[in-house]
C-alpha cells in the first residue's frame, strides 16, 4: 500500500479538525485558513466586523510546525522573486472567493465531512476552476522562477508567528477580540497550538494541498495527494459522527456559518480554484511555503489577509444570510482580473516563442 | 550528455512537472532535469517513474540534477 502514508496524513488532519471542533470551535471549522486569516484580520483591527476578530493559534502552529521541520529536514530555503505583486493579487481575490463561499478549500471537505451539501456545489466549482487553471498552464503559464535570498528574509513570517502568539497570550488593549458569533467560539489556546503544529508538520513533510490533489490527478493523472484529501474527507466524517454526532446533517438548509446560493457557491470557489491553481498552491500550502521561507507564498498571505480586510470593509463576505450584491460584484472582477492576468502572461509567452521558437527551459545539449 | 537539459529552478508546482512532461514528450527519454527544492524532486521523480522511466540524481550546492533515462 503505496498510498497508505499520504492517506494516513490526511486522515490525522481529518481527526484534528473534528476534534476542535469538540473542543470548542465553530461546527464544520475545525479548520479554515481562510476563516482563520480573517479572524487574524479583524483581531488587528484591519477589519471591524465584531463576530470574527480572534487570533487563531491554528494558523500560528501551521507557521511555526512547517518552520520547525523544515529546519530539521534542512528545507529551510529563503527564496523568492517570482511574480510577487502578481501572487498577492491572486491571494487577494483567492480570499475574495473564500470568503463568498465561506470557507478554504480546506473546509469545504470538512463541512461536505459533516453533510453540508452546498459544499458539494463548491467542490464542482472549485474543480472547475482548477481546470481552467490547468488550461493555462498547459498553454505555459508561468509566474516565473524565484532565487535564492538572504537567510533573514525566511524569517520574517516566523516571526510574524511569533508575534501573533504573544498578542494572542498578552490580549493588550489595542487587539480586538470577539464576544459572540465564530470569533467567540474557540477550543482552548494551547490545544489549537498544538493542533496547528502538528498539521504545519504534516503538511509540510506530506506536501498535502487540496488544489495540488485535484491538479495532479487531473494533469498527470497522478492520484498521490487525493488520496491524502481522501483521508481527510473519510477520516473528518467518521470522527464527526463519534465526537459530534448531533451537529452531523445532510442536506442544503441550516446548515452552519453557510448559505444556500448555489451560482455563489459555484462561482466563489471557481476564483479559490483557478486563483490558487495558478499559485501553485491553496491556501494551507501557501502558509506551509511561507514557513519554509518563500517569500512569494508570503507575499501571498498577506494578499489573502489583505482579502479578508477588504472583504468585510467593503461588505462582501457572505454571511449565513447569503451573499450580499458586493460579494457577488467583487466575485465577478476577480474572476475577470485573475483570467485577464493568466491570458496576458500566456499571449506574452507565445509571442516570445514564435520569436526563438524552442520551449522554454530546454536546450538542447 | 544528455540530450536536452531543462532548468526548472525556483519554479512553483507543478511547472518543473510540466516541463520535464515537454521534454519527455520532444526527446523520448535521456534528460536532465534542475532543480533546487526538494518537493521539485520529489514531483518529477514521481512522475518519471509512473511512467517507467528511470530516474538517477545527483545532489550540489543544495541543487538537484534528476537524470531520466528508460
Amino acid at each position: 500500500m503505496k498510498k497508505a502514508p499520504i492517506f494516513i496524513a490526511g486522515g490525522v488532519i481529518g481527526l484534528l479538525a473534528a476534534l476542535l471542533v469538540k473542543f470548542g470551535n465553530p461546527v464544520n471549522m475545525g479548520i479554515c485558513v481562510a476563516c482563520f486569516y480573517r479572524d487574524i484580520a479583524g483581531a488587528l483591527g484591519l477589519h471591524r466586523a465584531e463576530v470574527v476578530q480572534y487570533i487563531r493559534p491554528e494558523i500560528i502552529g501551521f507557521i511555526l510546525g512547517a518552520f520547525i521541520l523544515a529546519l530539521a529536514k534542512k528545507e529551510f530555503r529563503p527564496r523568492g522573486g517570482s511574480s510577487p505583486l502578481i501572487r498577492f493579487v491572486l491571494g487577494f481575490f483567492v480570499m475574495i472567493g473564500a470568503l463568498v463561499f465561506l470557507g478554504c478549500p480546506l473546509r469545504m471537505i470538512l463541512r461536505l465531512a459533516n453533510g453540508d451539501l452546498n459544499a458539494l456545489v463548491g467542490l464542482v466549482g472549485f474543480v472547475f476552476g482548477i481546470f481552467i487553471g490547468i488550461q493555462f498552464i498547459k498553454k505555459g503559464f508561468s509566474l516565473g522562477r524565484s532565487y535564492k535570498q538572504a537567510t533573514v528574509n525566511g524569517y520574517v513570517m516566523p516571526a510574524f508567528a511569533i508575534i501573533l502568539l504573544i498578542l494572542l497570550l498578552a490580549q493588550p488593549a489595542f487587539i480586538f477580540f470577539s464576544q459572540e458569533g465564530p470569533g467567540a467560539t474557540h477550543a482552548p489556546i494551547l490545544l489549537s497550538l498544538i493542533a496547528g503544529l502538528i498539521v504545519g508538520a504534516i503538511v509540510q513533510r506530506t506536501r498535502l494541498c487540496t488544489v495540488g490533489g485535484f491538479r495532479d490527478a487531473i494533469l498527470i493523472k497522478d492520484f498521490h495527494l487525493l488520496t491524502g484529501l481522501a483521508g481527510i474527507f473519510v477520516v473528518a466524517l467518521i470522527s464527526n459522527l463519534i465526537f459530534n454526532p448531533a451537529a452531523f446533517k445532510i442536506g442544503f438548509v441550516d446548515q452552519p456559518i453557510a448559505h444556500t446560493e448555489f451560482l455563489w457557491n459555484f462561482l466563489g470557489m471557481t476564483l479559490v480554484g483557478l486563483g490558487s491553481c495558478l499559485l501553485g498552491g491553496c491556501p494551507l500550502r501557501q502558509t506551509i511555503l511561507a514557513a519554509e521561507g518563500d517569500t512569494d507564498a508570503a507575499v501571498t498571505v498577506f494578499g489573502l489577509i489583505t482579502g479578508a480586510a477588504f472583504a468585510h470593509n467593503f461588505g462582501i463576505a457572505a454571511s449565513a444570510k447569503g451573499v450580499p450584491v458586493n460579494g457577488q460584484i467583487a466575485v465577478l472582477i476577480g474572476l475577470v482580473v485573475v483570467l485577464a492576468i493568466a491570458s496576458f502572461i500566456v499571449w506574452q509567452k507565445q509571442q516570445a516563442q514564435v520569436k526563438t521558437n524552442v520551449k522554454e527551459g530546454v536546450q538542447v545539449g | 550528455m544528455a540530450k536536452a537539459t531543462v532548468d526548472a529552478r525556483g519554479r512553483s508546482c507543478p511547472e518543473p512537472v510540466v516541463m520535464t512532461k515537454n521534454a519527455l514528450d520532444t526527446y523520448k527519454d535521456d534528460v536532465e532535469i534542475i532543480v533546487d527544492a526538494e518537493v521539485a524532486k520529489e514531483n518529477v521523480k514521481r512522475f518519471a517513474e509512473n511512467r517507467g522511466f528511470k530516474v538517477k540524481i545527483s545532489e550540489k550546492d543544495d541543487e538537484y540534477i534528476l537524470h531520466i533515462t528508460k
